[in-house]
């Protein structure tokens, strides 16, 4: 993999010769993300978020599994056990808080490496089981979270186990059968927490296998960069280290400043108060609704109030939310644009923007009660969220007229300077689409 | 490009673009089906109109900026609240997540804990193995005050008075919340509104009627040995900082590590920073062509 002028692993020390010949492990390290891995000069801050989600992962498995020591996976003990740790364990109120506001930690940094995946086309050929197999690692993230939420068996734990799973029974014939199976009752109850302890504590090492898949597959072609252009020369790359460790290690530090900002000084500001209830199966929430990462897709299943086409409003609902994660498997191929990077795709740079604002605007309306106006802006952002997708960017990918390439990443980056004379635009043979090859 | 460029689009779509473009056609017809449907007036909730926020005032834990960034509890005021709790709140209400030890937190010295705990009576059992019951101990936790959730129910005329360790955290602005509560008996219920004769009128309370009646009835209902004006306000006001302690005791110790952390992280980040810029410089500053 990688490139030709990428560097060599050379040992140095006694171990390191002993070491190579029989278990290479630190040229592997090496390859993937020392020296030897080159990566484009030019990726801006919004690169440094693969690094902080892997980051973010490792702390909630950390802290994660402290928190097992200290916690019971019981109904008639759970909730008092993470009170236990909140109170009685040592430093446990700030593993609890820093597992808490982590996740929620998680979900931001990767909604933001989705967000700058879909700015720069990095979905793209020859990346595309790279995206694929990113959103395996979402829709991992999203189950691992939702059962971590019901481990503290508060009010919206336990309701929100019962909508979550109760989506399974919209669906016909099995559908109840299903929500029964998952559950291991008729009910959230004590063979729900279980299962779900032992699914929340085995699948947070899934997802770092999928991670190593991930990275393994973004060493084939290399990391994409804002221009969208490829590597054609050792003058368009760095090594990976010390440049983008140094430049990770910087990211990371602001990243951390912020994470315990939240943690310290306002832990509970992420969170539903009504988490701090015990769950009680005789008391419905006035207002049950998931943890704020949760919010677009809630809004999208809340959506879809008509029966249609003989499939009632629910079952359209669910359809619609996985319908909203799983098109994006499809992107590659919906997106044919010979261009990868927004900044020289006119038309869809301002589509990419309204899309963020209609993803915001769902997630807002997913957090408030099925009540007017949210409704009714739930279901045009909703509309709006597909059309994107499925109607808006296979159009626009065919009608576009990108603007013209530099012919390089060197050639836009010197161009940024000013001091080139090269990249001005008028150079000979520009104004051509680059194809994404 | 106009129509013909949209229609050349299409008919070039590939086998996917054209599947997607059919199943993003009948998503949005879908939904906007549904958005087009005559919506249902929503009936005059009078629970929802005469409904109260809760009253903002300045907290001592609450910091510079009342945000609760900075700022510690005021130990003074923990004390005065814990003894109108126990005076008045404790007569119904437990908090059952604290222990005896815990209130060495709030500036008792280890003796007057002591006493405190051996106050209260937990179950034990004898020497001869029979159940019985000995004063508490600072190891012990605040013992319920109803044997079981039916006891409660049948004592309280059919309610059942939560435990309150955790009260503040379990409402939505809750300091503020347990504060106006306190203090929003009403006498004058709104017309439009009904309610069961046992219950009262408070428009802070979720249902706005709540089946405790006024616990706080006068002012020098509970006696203040430091100065402080012995009035239903200061009650309410000191007895909510209590129950924010009693659900975050360790706000004190989270804050005053979190500013060690960010301090710690700070110079690290600096650091950082400054040797990203040393790597960088040569790539940064291209050579002048």
């Amino acid at each position: 993999m990688s490139f030709p002028w990428a560097k060599q692993y050379q040992p140095t020390t006694e171990i390191g010769k002993f070491m190579d010949s029989r278990l290479p492990l630190p040229r592997f390290v090496y390859g993937a993300l020392g020296a030897g891995y080159p990566t484009p000069k030019n990726l801006n801050y919004f690169y440094n978020f693969g690094v902080l989600a892997g980051v973010a992962l490792v702390i909630q498995i950390i802290t994660g599994v402290v928190l097992g020591m200290h916690y019971a996976a019981d109904t008639s003990v759970a909730f008092d056990s993470v009170e236990h740790i909140m109170r009685d364990v040592n430093g446990g109120w700030m593993l609890r808080y820093m597992h808490a506001v982590g996740a929620s930690f998680f979900f931001a940094v990767v909604y933001i490496h989705i967000f700058r995946g879909l700015y720069y086309g990095s979905y793209k050929p020859p990346r595309e089981v790279l995206w694929m197999l990113g959103l395996v690692i979402f829709l991992l993230m999203m189950a691992t979270a939702f059962m971590g939420y019901v481990l503290v068996w508060g009010q919206m734990s336990f309701w929100g186990a019962a909508v979550i799973t109760g989506l399974f029974s919209a669906l016909p014939l099995v559908g109840e059968a299903i929500q029964t199976w998952l559950l291991g009752g008729f009910s959230p109850d004590n063979a729900t927490l279980n299962r779900f302890f032992s699914l929340h504590y085995l699948l947070p090492f899934v997802i770092f296998g999928v991670i190593i898949l991930h990275v393994w597959s973004l060493h084939i072609p290399g990391s994409n960069n804002p221009t969208g252009l490829d590597v054609k020369s050792e003058q368009d790359t760095v090594p990976f280290h010390p440049y983008y460790t140094s430049k990770d290690f910087f990211g990371l530090g602001v990243y951390l400043i912020i994470f315990s900002a939240f943690v310290f000084f306002m832990p509970n500001s992420l969170g539903e108060p009504d988490n701090y209830i015990p769950a009680n199966p005789l008391s419905t929430p006035a207002h049950i609704v998931p943890e704020w990462y949760f919010w677009p897709f809630y809004a999208i299943l809340r959506a879809f109030t008509t029966d249609f086409l003989f499939i009632p409003a629910k079952l359209w609902g669910v359809i619609a939310m996985f319908a909203s994660i799983l098109l994006l498997f499809f992107l590659p191929w919906l997106d044919t644009s010979p261009v990868r990077s927004n900044k020289y795709r006119p038309l869809n740079r301002i589509l990419f923007w309204v899309f963020v604002a209609v993803c915001v605007g769902l997630g807002v309306a997913g957090g408030k009660p099925a009540e007017e106006p949210w409704v009714i802006i739930s279901q045009l952002l909703t509309a709006y969220y597909f059309a994107h997708f499925l109607i808006i960017l296979p159009l626009v990918s065919r009608l576009e007229k990108p603007l013209p390439l530099p012919n390089s990443i060197s050639e836009a980056v010197l161009s940024k300077f000013g001091g080139s004379t090269l990249g001005d635009g008028s150079r000979p043979g520009g104004a051509v689409a680059q194809p994404a090859e | 490009m106009a129509k013909s460029g949209i229609v050349a689009a299409l008919t070039g779509a590939s086998l996917v673009q054209k599947g997607a473009i059919a199943a993003g056609a009948l998503f949005c017809v879908t939904v906007l089906w549904g958005a087009v449907q005559p919506r249902e007036e929503v009936p005059y909730d009078p629970v929802k109109a005469h409904h109260e926020h809760p009253e903002q005032i300045v907290w001592s834990h609450n910091g510079i900026g009342n945000i609760g960034i900075t700022g510690t509890f005021d130990r003074g005021q923990l004390q005065r609240g814990f003894k109108v709790y126990k005076e008045v709140c404790a007569a119904c209400h437990s908090i059952s997540r604290v222990a005896f030890r815990d209130l060495l937190a709030l500036g008792f010295s280890e003796g007057q804990a002591k006493a405190i705990a051996a106050e209260y009576t937990v179950p034990s059992i004898d020497e001869s193995g029979e159940p019985t019951t000995r004063p508490a101990t600072l190891a012990d936790k605040f013992p319920p005050v109803y044997a079981n959730e039916v006891a409660a129910r049948a004592a309280q005329n059919g309610a059942y008075p939560p435990d309150l360790s955790l009260i503040t955290k379990a409402r939505h602005d809750g300091t503020n919340y347990v504060r106006s509560l306190l203090l929003g008996y009403r006498d004058e219920v709104p017309t439009d509104f009904q309610k069961a004769d046992t219950l009262w009128y408070n428009p802070w309370f979720a249902s706005l009627a709540i089946a405790m009646p006024p616990p706080l009835a006068s002012d020098e209902q509970v006696e203040y040995t430091d100065g402080t004006a012995p009035t239903i306000n200061n009650y309410a006001t000191d007895v909510s900082a209590f129950l924010a302690w009693t659900a975050e005791p360790k706000l004190d110790n989270r804050k005053e590590t979190g500013v060690a952390a960010i301090a710690f992280l700070l110079i690290l980040t600096i650091l950082g920073y400054l040797s990203y810029k040393k790597v960088w410089r040569d790539v940064k500053k291209p050579k002048s062509a």
